[in-house]
């Protein structure tokens, strides 16, 4: 690790202005970024909540806890606040809209005052949704199928749908701003291949939240005019399809998923990179599979529809090109793995998470394919084993991530160090809790149990009990981040510029970053990753 | 983007074969061309947006990556409808049960 | 560039402090404009790949109920539109050369044109209230085609009017823009926001090019 001297400079983006109107009328992207974290932090521990009583709920075999309407509604509201409002916006809100700028050495965004109303954006979308949360909440699931959403269900499904919609555009705008960013603002010598994996990956994700999210949205439209009024689109009794609902719903959904995942994947990108102190192993590969998982994953969306009532050739097709999407992110696996060895390890926190989501997305991965195909998943589609392949890849694998990119960059983004041995306790917490969870629930989904049941035949009690248990191990491994993070700000150690002694524009200013990023336009003669020059010289 | 100023006879040129082709469409539609009404209605409209995406909207003139974006919008919807239409078309086709 | 570089470029009152340069900056915002434009071509898709079903499904039920819409209105709007998209060019070209008054004329008249559309539409929607064709409780149709046409009449309420939204919205964009040529923020050097609002709106008139044929010509042979 080079010698500095840890400096905290005296005026940056955080002291730069104080007051609230400083921070709700910001335009600076560092500043939006930590609004966003805030938000999403809110709707992570809401929906946190009502995974608490999912899983207390489930200690029992019978529904002793809340009554069946109660507990359709828990399982809706833990998935629409978890994937709409927390897991979509994650990493590219918060992490993305602070680093985009510094990593391709720009003063901000595209545009900015459009980043600002993107974060009102998804705070009109949230309160929409937490109105919908207090006046009794919504059981349609968070897939909102037809036509029980649009014709039988008497909860408040057009607050929700309001929410997710207005939500989208907070998306879409985003990822629009991170594409032309991208594409028209890099500093002098930062070609496209000597960005840095994260962009590849953030440049992807917006690729698919500005061509995906548009569709749900029109579709949630039309939810509501049905809802509303009566509009015969996904009614049988009008002659309606509740299949297309299906359609139009996953061709959004399904690369949603790549929205939540693609960011992580970037994050263990630099974190591999960082804590190997090597150069990615076939970086071209590894931009090229970024971009090829946004493409294929636009294929596949009626792997969620083998038992909807597709025709069994439209399920080959879409059974064929699921297998087909799994092949760039091995390529990513194989490479991180690569990068690894006789790299120079070091055993810090955020290199643990990248672990931990090397391992756990490769076994969510790998259980996708068996869902791909067709004999397989008719087997276990809508039972617990769906349900442990998606919070393996989402918790075990996007949000590991999240944590992993929120503790490396926590230093640049507060000036300070955490406390790094609580933070390896609570990764360790997580990664114990997180197993004990879900991997229960591939057996149990695998033996029968179905999904969305809050009663269940007495043998499969000891596997839910155990997952249960786990439950409440995970909820303390997320609440412990939460208390060390806050106290650092105002008592950790001073972590200098580049505390980790990583290649990165990011690194080359201080921390934190003053307003408008780097006192001089940055001019970028060096590879993406380059450790083999002494860091020292990766200064403009 | 270059801000090529295209002469105004261009326009008005477009402007009277986007005139041309409207009267067009609506005089064969009162034919009786069994599918082909369709497949008429569908190519005369998707001329009269090319030309005013080429000319109205100076994408002849633009860089490569307008035309990238223009094409991968089009190509984008066009995987939405063909792989939708991969259930519908063959959903009478089975042969079983 | 370093700073001192920047310095010693004017500084155009309409430079963001971000960009380095006014090109680099109306390059951003035209790109931007077209991503834009995407989402809205994926946003009537959705729309577009409903009606592609349901025509497939129930193409009686559509060209009868097709048959009820007025041709004649139908076709003065899409003259009306492909009218707007000209005076819209044409503005759009007054404000590369830096012709003020033409501008703010071509504007004017492309404002005046959308408006006579939607009023038009409005006509269009009245008429369908009178003759019952709204779907919902009060709809009337001929027995043998009373639910499907009132999908295809659902089809129309919805794509029209999202198409109706996005023109006033429009009109409101060239509101602003009006304004801008009127008080000098317009010139031949910084004429990028009205080439920019002309590519929404001419998006906005493509839309209605594929909506009068999918909706109006339905199977208007067989009379």
């Amino acid at each position: 690790m080079p010698s500095q001297t840890l400096y905290m400079p005296p005026r940056h983006y955080l002291n730069e202005n104080y007051g609230i109107t400083s921070w709700l009328l910001t335009r600076d992207h560092k500043r939006i970024g930590l609004l966003y974290l805030a938000s999403i932090t809110f709707f992570f521990f809401l929906g946190g909540a009502m995974a608490v009583l999912i899983r207390l709920e489930l200690a029992t075999p019978v529904g002793d806890l809340v009554t069946d309407e109660t507990y359709n509604k828990l399982f809706t509201m833990h998935g629409v606040m978890m994937v709409f409002f927390f897991l979509i916006p994650s990493i590219p809100a918060t992490l993305g809209n602070f680093l985009v700028p510094l990593m391709i050495g720009a003063k901000d965004l595209a545009f900015p005052k459009l980043n600002l109303a993107s974060w009102y954006i998804y705070v009109i979308g949230g309160l929409f949704t937490f109105y919908a949360l207090v006046a009794g909440g919504v059981d349609t699931g968070w897939t909102f199928y037809t036509p029980f959403s649009t014709v039988s269900s008497t909860t408040n499904v057009i607050p929700v749908a309001l929410g997710v919609f207005v939500t989208g555009f907070s998306s879409i705008l985003t990822g629009l701003n991170f594409i032309v960013t991208i594409h028209r603002m890099r500093a002098p010598g930062m070609t496209w291949f000597r960005m840095p994996l994260f962009l590849w990956s953030m440049y992807a994700t917006s690729l698919i939240m500005v061509l995906g999210t548009p569709v749900v949205a029109i579709t949630i439209l039309l939810v509501a005019a049905e809802r509303l009024f009566h509009f015969g689109f996904f009614d049988p009794r009008l002659g309606g399809d509740p299949v297309l609902f299906q359609h139009l719903f996953w061709f959004y959904s399904h690369p949603a998923v790549y929205i939540m995942i693609l960011p992580a994947m970037g994050v263990v990108s630099e974190l591999v990179a960082a804590f190997c102190r090597k150069q990615v192993f076939g970086y071209h590969f590894v931009a090229f599979a970024s971009v090829a998982i946004a493409v294929l994953g636009f294929l596949v969306w009626g792997h969620h529809m083998f038992v909807a009532g597709i025709s069994v050739y439209s399920a080959l097709i879409f059974s064929i090109l699921s297998f087909l999407v799994a092949v760039p992110s091995a390529v990513k696996v194989f490479n991180w793995t690569a990068t690894m060895y006789k790299g120079s390890i070091s055993w810090q926190t955020p290199m643990l998470y990248a672990i931990g989501f090397i391992g756990l997305f490769t076994i969510g991965g790998l259980t996708g394919l068996f869902l791909a195909s067709v004999g397989l998943d008719v087997h276990v589609t809508d039972t617990y084993f769906i349900i442990a392949h998606f919070h393996y890849i989402m918790v075990g694998g996007a949000l590991m991530g999240y944590l992993g990119g929120l503790h490396y960059w926590w230093p640049k983004i507060s000036g300070r160090m955490y406390n790094e041995f609580l933070a390896k306790i609570s990764a360790a917490i997580i990664f114990l809790g997180f197993n004990l969870t879900f991997f229960p629930q591939f057996i149990l989904g695998y033996l029968g149990m179905p999904r969305r049941y809050h009663a269940y035949p007495p043998e499969f009690q000891v596997l839910n009990v155990l997952s249960s248990a786990g439950a409440s191990i995970l909820g303390v491994g997320y609440l412990i981040p939460m208390v060390y993070l806050m106290w650092s700000l105002r008592y950790g150690r001073i972590a200098g510029s580049n505390p980790w002694g990583a290649v990165g524009l990011e690194w080359t200013t201080t921390s934190p970053p003053p307003t408008e990023n780097f006192a001089e336009t940055p001019i970028v003669t060096w590879e993406a990753y380059d450790y083999q020059t002494p860091v020292e010289h990766h200064v403009a | 983007m270059s801000s090529h100023i295209l002469p105004k006879r261009v326009y008005y040129t477009i402007f009277a074969i986007l005139l041309f082709c409207t009267y067009l469409t609506v005089q064969i539609a009162f034919f009786d061309l069994g599918a082909l009404n369709t497949v008429a209605a569908l190519a005369i409209a998707t001329f009269k947006a090319t030309i005013v995406v080429l000319f109205f909207m100076h994408v002849k003139y633009s860089t490569r990556l307008t035309w990238a974006v223009v094409l991968g919008s089009v190509f984008w919807l066009g995987i939405l409808l063909a792989l939708t239409m991969s259930d519908y078309l063959t959903r009478v086709w089975r042969t079983y049960g | 560039m370093s700073h001192e570089a920047a310095a010693h470029q004017g500084h155009h009152p309409a430079l963001a402090h971000h960009f380095d340069s006014l090109a680099q900056q109306t390059e951003a915002t035209t790109l931007g404009m077209w991503v834009f434009l995407v989402t809205e071509v994926l946003f009537f898709g959705g729309l577009f790949a409903t009606y592609m079903i349901y025509r497939s499904w129930y193409p009686d039920a559509f060209a009868v109920a097709s048959h009820e819409l007025d041709v004649v209105l139908g076709t003065t709007n899409t003259v009306v539109l492909i009218t707007s998209s000209l005076t819209m060019a044409l503005a759009v070209h007054a404000a590369q050369l830096g012709q003020r008054k033409l501008l703010m004329t071509f504007l004017i008249l492309t404002m005046i044109l959308g408006g006579v559309f939607l009023g038009i539409k409005s006509v269009e929607y009245y008429h369908k209230f009178v003759e019952h064709h709204i779907p919902g409780p009060g709809f009337q149709f001929e027995k043998e085609y009373f639910r499907h046409a009132q999908i295809f009449f659902s089809l129309y309420f919805v794509m029209t009017g999202l198409h109706a939204i996005h023109m006033i919205i429009g009109i409101g964009i060239m509101l602003v823009m009006l304004w801008w040529s009127w008080n000098g923020t317009i010139t031949a050097e910084y004429s990028s926001p009205i080439e920019i609002s002309g590519l929404y709106w001419h998006f906005v008139d493509i839309v209605w090019i594929f909506l009068f044929p999918l909706l109006y010509l339905i199977g208007r042979h067989a009379h």
